[in-house]
């Protein structure tokens, strides 16, 4: 029972374990920032799930006609997990209690605390974890934290558009992120400039901030909180309480060229009205006065330094679309739109962030690549009553955030042409409403089949259909989330609503319901391999061509992830490749001309027979013309796309059919390697740092992406240095439309980049 | 103004065929009126223009025999300090803010060549608006009386408030403000500050504002010599010498603040 006392210390909530502190267990490192209202509290842990694993057989004196290709075993892993929740200050006692209860690790001796209600809470926090408060200084960790959030999270940063549908829009992730500037409003303004990782320095600052606005809001129309002053200044009219530009000229002051309507005096007015003013037009009076001085200032340091991005932060932005608006307009207004306000989905955690990576400097965290887990991470401005009035219920005023630490480094491929420009993502949903409303309506109707299926991948489980229900609720919830705020985790895109499902099945303990379809699936392609490869070989050569490259988009045809064709081959099991090869339509001329190629570089899609019927005789033929291959599979499973440790056995097995793979293979001039992704959509600016130091050494100089997923919601538009082909099959109807053909059209753009 | 034009059309003003030359922005708005009303026709200046054009010619005159401009030697202390005679003979190049109602600032590089580098809202008239609004002043010398016997430490957040002392990192010192009015996030604060307190801190931050983004400017555009002029500054000591305080403090003695005596 929730018993709220005004202004006290709440004790009796009562936490879901699952939902908001997980994972504690284990818990170490801990670290929090206390503000004035908020509690923003980080802890990392080690989280174990399932994950399916490939292995070969051992084949001395088995039955090996009728043995499975290889032996897939379900096992436990642990996972890093940095765990970040934000709560009212109102609830610490009864949050530190609960983590005391569910905290079983005892090596942890110390909390790094920052922000000013380290100092007022040291004693409870020190009484009630048993753990010594080691204090960090505010800017210090707002800065470590911001650094890391900039690095790691895609689609953090966002600038504010007026008149637009979605009024974010997300940014790319610049690779090199200094120097910047940092504008935290808070009671007070402080303005820093950060060159480096450490290097940082306060470079100005102003007195006139968000405990100006709340300060001087109070008196004038005795308001006490914070967001209901907001809510009178969204309702009022400046114009009564200023003076304008046209109060003192009669119109604009044309010499100069300023408008009319122009502030000349910000309560100017009030010195020769005789009525009094409404609460609503002096609060928006007193957001304008603040919101252009503080712009105005960070422009002149920003002009100083040469900088033409800001990012500003602390509680006067925090979660308020009218602070960030009137920001954005002065910053334009005073640089004449050569500097872009920017503001970081995350903002309110930067000084928990940088305090756990002060404390955790031992691990070196900046060393990993980390991801952000949407199944456990809160959307943008969960808990903000202007964008969310609905979310009253007890567990909106907790938010958290994610981030799984991932195995390997992820960097950008080589051959991007400008990695600073790059969008992986070829529709923008968070901007395209059809287009959102379709694909969110789209994979709603998907989601009884998945949960289905997923239930179904684990029959001797005997909690499957509970975890699929689970499975279903979380991630029909996140569904809704998205479409009341298209702009929750960043850009919404097809990625991240596959990547959102990725995430919430691997939560439920699903980590590839295809796993035992796609076992089936490589053996059988595997038994018609060879007899694949004859016939091809027999092909006069440019019929080959033609053949290969039919084969390689028939092959794609086999992808369970699109309804259209789940729908077909749940109906018709006998549909093999000689069907789906006549089933496509309009198929374009291809004839790779021109002298072989150095290395290619191929990114491939499904199991089963599109990389084994489709893909290798593609590769083998490439093998042939001297052409140097590395094929690129995914870290992880998704859908039924191949995961780099089958294409290790699968190739093994082709090898010992086919002497050109076989010598290849001992010569290296075929190599296997991981993307770094589990998604069955491609981030060519996240990909495994062993496939980009060998792209570069091999002087790869031909890339071919396959599969809607990888060449078509993402990478169609993707410009890189190198001749590139984008293969795809479209098996969504609605997508076939937008794109100007018919379901099963194909799609083949080769493109060589102009000099 | 009406009144005034009605007064002027009284006393045949039109007869006196002068040209009568106007400036400001009530020039353009109420140009018209003193056609219709006063049948008096009115020559334009810019008021910047003039502003400047007035600056170099009443320094050049003197004032009685003394310098038109000055600073401030010791600003802060009360016993030492002093008026300054200031020579402005070579001008160039001069940082000039207008503080009136609101505020504009002009680079000037020679007597024919200047240009308006920015202004800003937050100025004499927010200063004075404010003031009426929070402590139910209706004159500008009674809110400058107010604000004389104010203490504004009782209303803004100073950074001793919140670190105990300086904030060292920062160089900031522990009697700097934080937060303007920022003390008054909580409801006893407001109880317990006088209106005097109120107009004083009004007048800090306004001042203190200015101040900032005129040393920002100077920094811009490479100008160490600041001259602060209007009517803001009438009679308003306080300001000034805050002024010519915060300049010399912030800019580590680089920069200097001017006034004249007739601003």
């Amino acid at each position: 029972a929730f018993c709220g006392g005004h202004g006290s210390l709440d004790k009796s909530i009562t936490l879901p374990p699952d939902e908001i502190f997980r994972n504690l267990e284990n818990a170490k490192r801990f670290a929090i920032d206390i503000g004035g209202s908020l509690t923003k509290l980080a802890y990392y842990s080690t989280v174990q799930h399932k994950v399916a694993r490939v292995r070969s057989f051992d084949h001395s004196g088995k039955d090996i006609e009728n043995e499975p290709l290889y032996e897939i075993s379900v096992q436990e892993e642990i996972t890093a997990r940095l765990h970040f929740i934000k709560f009212e200050n109102t609830y610490i006692e009864t949050c530190l209690d609960f983590i005391k209860d569910h905290l079983v690790n005892t090596e942890t001796k110390v909390i790094k605390a920052t922000g000013g209600g380290a100092y007022k809470f040291k004693d409870l926090i020190e009484k009630k974890l048993g753990l010594k408060v080691d204090k960090e200084d505010v800017m210090t960790c707002l800065i470590k934290g911001c650094n890391f959030v900039l690095r790691n999270i895609p689609h953090e940063v966002f600038a504010y558009q007026k008149d637009s549908d979605t009024e974010f829009r997300f940014q790319t992730n610049h690779p090199n992120i200094f120097p910047y500037l940092l504008v935290n409003i808070g009671s007070g303004v402080s303005i820093v400039k950060v060159e480096t990782e450490d290097k940082f320095e306060w470079i100005g600052g102003s007195s006139i901030g968000g405990g100006t606005f709340w300060g001087l809001g109070a008196l004038l129309t005795k308001t006490k909180k914070f967001d209901e002053l907001l809510q009178l200044a969204s309702k009022g009219q400046h114009t009564n309480v200023d003076m304008l530009v046209k109060d003192v000229y009669g119109g604009a002051y044309q010499t100069l060229g300023l408008s009319g309507n122009l502030i000349a005096s910000s309560f100017g007015k009030s010195t020769t009205a005789d009525k009094e003013f409404s609460k609503e037009d002096m609060a928006k009076s007193l957001l304008h006065m603040i919101s252009n001085d503080i712009g105005q200032l960070a422009c002149l340091h920003a002009k100083l330094h040469n900088l033409d991005k800001i990012y500003f932060g602390g509680f006067f932005i925090r979660g308020h679309p009218v602070t960030m608006r009137t920001i954005t307009y002065s910053i334009n207004f005073f640089s004449k739109g050569e500097v872009q306000a920017l503001f970081l989905r995350h903002e309110g955690y930067l000084g928990a962030i940088g305090a756990f990576l002060k404390g955790a400097e031992q691990d070196n965290p900046n060393q990993y690549s980390w991801g952000e887990n949407y199944a456990g991470s809160s959307g943008l401005m969960s808990t903000s009553p202007d964008v969310y009035p609905m979310q009253r219920t007890r567990s909106g005023t907790f938010d958290m955030l994610e981030m799984d630490r991932l195995e390997r480094p992820l960097v950008n491929l080589p051959l991007l042409k400008d990695p600073s420009a790059y969008i992986p993502d070829t529709v923008d949903l968070t901007d395209d409403a059809m287009a959102r409303k379709y694909w969110l309506t789209c994979f709603e109707e998907a989601l009884d089949g998945v949960a289905k299926r997923a239930a179904a991948s684990q029959p001797d489980s005997v909690d499957a259909l509970e975890r699929a229900e689970k499975f279903r609720q979380k991630y029909w919830n996140k569904l809704q989330t998205l479409r009341q705020q298209p702009f929750a985790y960043g850009t919404l895109t097809v990625r991240s609503l596959l990547d959102t499902r990725e995430h919430c099945l691997n939560e439920f303990n699903f980590p590839d319901p295809y796993s035992k379809v796609k076992q089936k699936e490589n053996g059988i392609a595997l038994k018609c391999f060879q007899s694949v490869i004859e016939s091809l070989d027999s092909l006069g050569w440019e019929e080959r061509q033609f053949a290969l490259v039919k084969g390689l988009l028939a092959g794609n045809v086999f992808d369970w992830g699109a309804k259209a064709v789940s729908d077909v081959l749940e109906s018709e099991p006998q549909f093999g490749f000689e069907e789906a090869k006549s089933k496509l339509q309009g198929i374009g001329r291809s004839v790779v001309e021109g002298p072989p190629h150095k290395c290619a570089l191929i990114f491939a899609d499904n199991s089963g027979i599109d990389i084994i019927l489709g893909v290798f005789p593609f590769v083998r033929e490439l093998l042939s013309r001297g052409t140097e291959v590395i094929l690129a599979c995914n870290s992880g499973p998704a859908l039924n796309d191949v995961t780099y440790s089958e294409s290790l056995i699968v190739t093994e097995r082709i090898a010992a059919m086919d002497p050109v793979i076989q010598s290849a293979l001992r010569e290296e001039k075929l190599l296997l390697v991981q993307t770094g992704s589990s998604s069955p959509c491609l981030d060519l600016s996240r990909l495994d740092k062993g496939l980009a130091v060998l792209v570069r050494e091999r002087k790869t100089d031909l890339v071919i992406i396959e599969g809607m997923g990888r060449a078509i919601h993402t990478n169609y538009y993707a410009a890189l240095k190198c001749e590139s082909l984008k293969l795809a099959v479209i098996k969504n109807s609605w997508l076939a439309d937008r794109l100007g053909g018919k379901i099963f059209s194909v799609i083949f753009k080769y493109e060589v980049p102009c000099k | 103004m009406p009144a005034f034009i009605q007064m002027g059309s009284e006393k045949h003003f039109s007869s006196l065929h002068t040209t009568l030359c106007a400036t400001g922005g009530g020039a353009y708005k109420f140009e018209q009126d003193f056609r219709t009303m006063g049948d008096l026709q009115l020559c334009k200046l810019d008021e910047l223009d003039c502003l400047i054009k007035g600056v170099l010619y009443i320094d050049s005159v003197g004032f009685n025999g003394h310098s038109e401009c000055y600073y401030f030697e010791n600003p802060t202390d009360a016993e030492r300090c002093q008026k300054l005679p200031f020579n402005l003979e070579n001008p160039y190049p001069l940082l000039l803010v207008n503080i009136g109602s609101g505020v504009s600032i002009l680079a000037v590089y020679s007597k024919e060549n200047y240009k308006r580098v920015t202004g800003t809202s937050l100025g004499g008239g927010t200063f004075f608006g404010l003031c009426c609004l929070l402590t139910g002043c209706s004159t500008f010398e009674e809110a400058l009386e107010m604000a004389s016997h104010g203490d504004s430490t009782k209303v803004d957040k100073l950074v001793r408030d919140i670190y105990g002392g300086d904030y060292e990192r920062f160089g900031l010192p522990g009697w700097a403000v934080a937060s303007s009015f920022g003390n008054m996030m909580s409801k006893e604060k407001r109880e317990s500050v006088s209106k005097e307190d109120l107009a004083k801190a009004t007048l800090i931050t306004i001042t203190n504002n200015i101040g900032s983004i005129a040393r920002m400017c100077a920094l811009n555009e490479n100008i160490n010599r600041v001259v602060f002029v209007g009517n803001f500054l009438r009679i308003n000591t306080i300001s000034m010498r805050l002024l010519a305080y915060a300049l010399d403090y912030w800019s580590k003695g680089q920069l200097k603040a001017l006034f004249l005596e007739h601003e």
